[in-house]
């Protein structure tokens, strides 16, 4: 099993806890994840300024991996549903691809549309198979309760993940943390936005946003939420203090990368999995999975 | 709010049908399923995507373009999975935002990205410092090129827009 690994920009400088699980979790799980080092931004955000600048942007990347004949992966939920979408697109609108390809002859590149981008999390579900995944838990984490958090843009649009999950009622994320032994809270509005989209354009209304859901995983008392992008992250594990701060609430919620608890359940340390440098320390997942 | 009919613009609404995303406009029979799945709806009563949808098929162009309510659209995409017309209403606000890019009337915060995306080919710079950072923690170093596909790109697609519209 071999993709081509995808970072995005936001993941390499502000994720890296994420970026050092994923990458020593499949390397024990033997999925090979080749860097690609021309590989950029996805074009996300470009897409809300003019739509074929983005297709560019996206397609650029999509060259890069088809020329070394490998699918894409992912770790970040706007890096995947962009290029996903951009991918359809092209593939769906002829007159796109041709036009793409026109500027991208300008780099001797070219896309003939053969690659497939999915997230990280969505090829241990689907390629690597839970089952799989399942003969590799050495150490369940028994007792622990984490919430999952899904994110938009692993599950919406229904239009280009139909075959994936349910876009109001998923379970891919749920089943995965399961899977590490731990168990998956189940929580209202599990399928709430985070607001990350508009954190620079209105921010108390992004932060309201996170508020909300912060205030309903509270109510669950579990030992965290699980999260599977880094936009997700900043919002609610970034923006917890100031969240709090506004709103006069104690949270303390500490939000982890799924990928971090299926490592410590697969027999990494706290250490390898990067937990210390979560801003907001799991403290007995730190403890209990210490290796010093 | 008051129409004036001499106000409105008949073509504002096939503009916006031009658009990548904005094609299924003229589906909506305004029921509301949108308004009443939208988050940020939730938070902030005046933004209201069946309202939009509504000004924008009457025609009512500078009260669409210039408010700040096409950007609050955090692309959650609920809407669009419960509007029982299919309008695609997640990239048919996008759409609208295109057009309000080529109208001249860009959100700053997009503004200072692509000026990023031009200088980094990422929206944060991976320079030196990052890369001895990554490296402290076992992570491999990225390749710290600004690459000249990007500039290419935001050259002929983007920053005509942003300096002040097309057409
Ligand atoms: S940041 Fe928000 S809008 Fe973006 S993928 Fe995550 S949940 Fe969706
Ligand atoms: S849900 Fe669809 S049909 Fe109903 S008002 Fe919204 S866009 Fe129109
Ligand atoms: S996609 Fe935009 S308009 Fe639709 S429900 Fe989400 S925030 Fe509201």
């Amino acid at each position: 099993m071999k993709y081509a690994f995808f970072l995005g920009c936001t993941v390499p400088v502000r994720a890296q806890n994420y970026e050092l699980s994923a990458r020593k979790v499949a390397e024990k799980l033997g999925i090979e994840l080749v860097d690609v080092p021309d590989f950029r931004c996805c074009g996300y955000p470009v897409k809300s300024v003019n739509f074929k600048g983005h297709l560019v942007m996206s397609a650029i990347n999509l060259a890069l991996a088809e020329k070394q004949g490998l699918n894409i992966t992912t770790l970040c939920n706007a890096c995947s549903v962009t290029m996903i979408e951009a991918n359809e697109e092209l593939k769906a609108h002829p007159d796109f691809l041709e036009e793409v390809n026109g500027e991208l002859s300008k780099f001797g590149l070219e896309y003939k549309g053969t690659v497939e981008v999915k997230h990280f999390a969505r090829v241990l579900y689907e390629d690597y198979g839970l089952d799989k995944l399942k003969e590799h838990i050495t150490r369940p984490l028994e007792g622990y309760r984490f919430a999952p958090h899904y994110g938009c843009h692993f599950i919406r649009p229904s239009k280009v993940y139909a075959e994936f999950d349910d876009p109001q009622y998923p379970v891919s994320l749920d089943r995965l943390v399961e899977i590490t032994g731990a168990e998956a809270v189940d929580y209202p509005e599990k399928q709430l936005c985070c607001g990350g989209g508009i954190l620079g354009i209105k921010e108390e209304v992004a932060l309201a946003l996170s508020n909300k859901k912060l205030g309903i995983v509270k109510e669950k008392n579990a030992d965290g939420m699980i999260s599977i992008c880094p936009f997700c992250s900043v919002m609610y594990e970034g923006n917890q203090k100031k969240i709090e701060k506004t709103y006069e609430k104690e949270y303390g919620i500490p939000v982890l990368y799924y990928t971090q608890i299926l490592g410590l359940s697969m027999g990494f340390s706290s250490e390898e999995m990067g937990l210390k440098l979560n801003r907001i320390k799991p403290r007995a997942l730190m403890e209990a999975f210490s290796n010093g | 709010m008051t129409i004036n009919v001499k106000d409105l613009d008949r073509d504002f609404k096939y503009q916006v049908m031009r658009e990548p995303g904005g094609e299924y406009l003229s589906r909506c029979f305004a029921c509301g399923t949108c308004t009443a799945s939208c988050p940020v709806r939730e938070i902030d009563e005046r933004f209201n995507p069946r309202k939009i949808i509504r000004m924008t098929l009457l025609g009512m162009k500078k009260e669409v373009l210039e408010s700040e309510f096409v950007w609050l659209c955090t692309a959650c995409y609920m809407c669009q999975e419960r509007c029982p017309q299919d309008v695609m209403i997640t990239e048919l606000m996008n759409a609208i935002k295109n057009v309000a890019v080529k109208e001249g009337f860009v959100h700053p915060s997009y503004t200072a990205q692509v000026e990023a995306l031009k200088n980094f080919s990422r929206l944060y710079e991976v320079g030196e410092f990052e890369n001895k950072k990554r490296q402290k923690i076992g992570l491999p170093a990225l390749d710290t090129e600004t690459k000249k596909e990007f500039v290419q790109v935001i050259d002929d697609y983007v920053s005509g827009l942003l300096k002040g519209g097309e057409e």
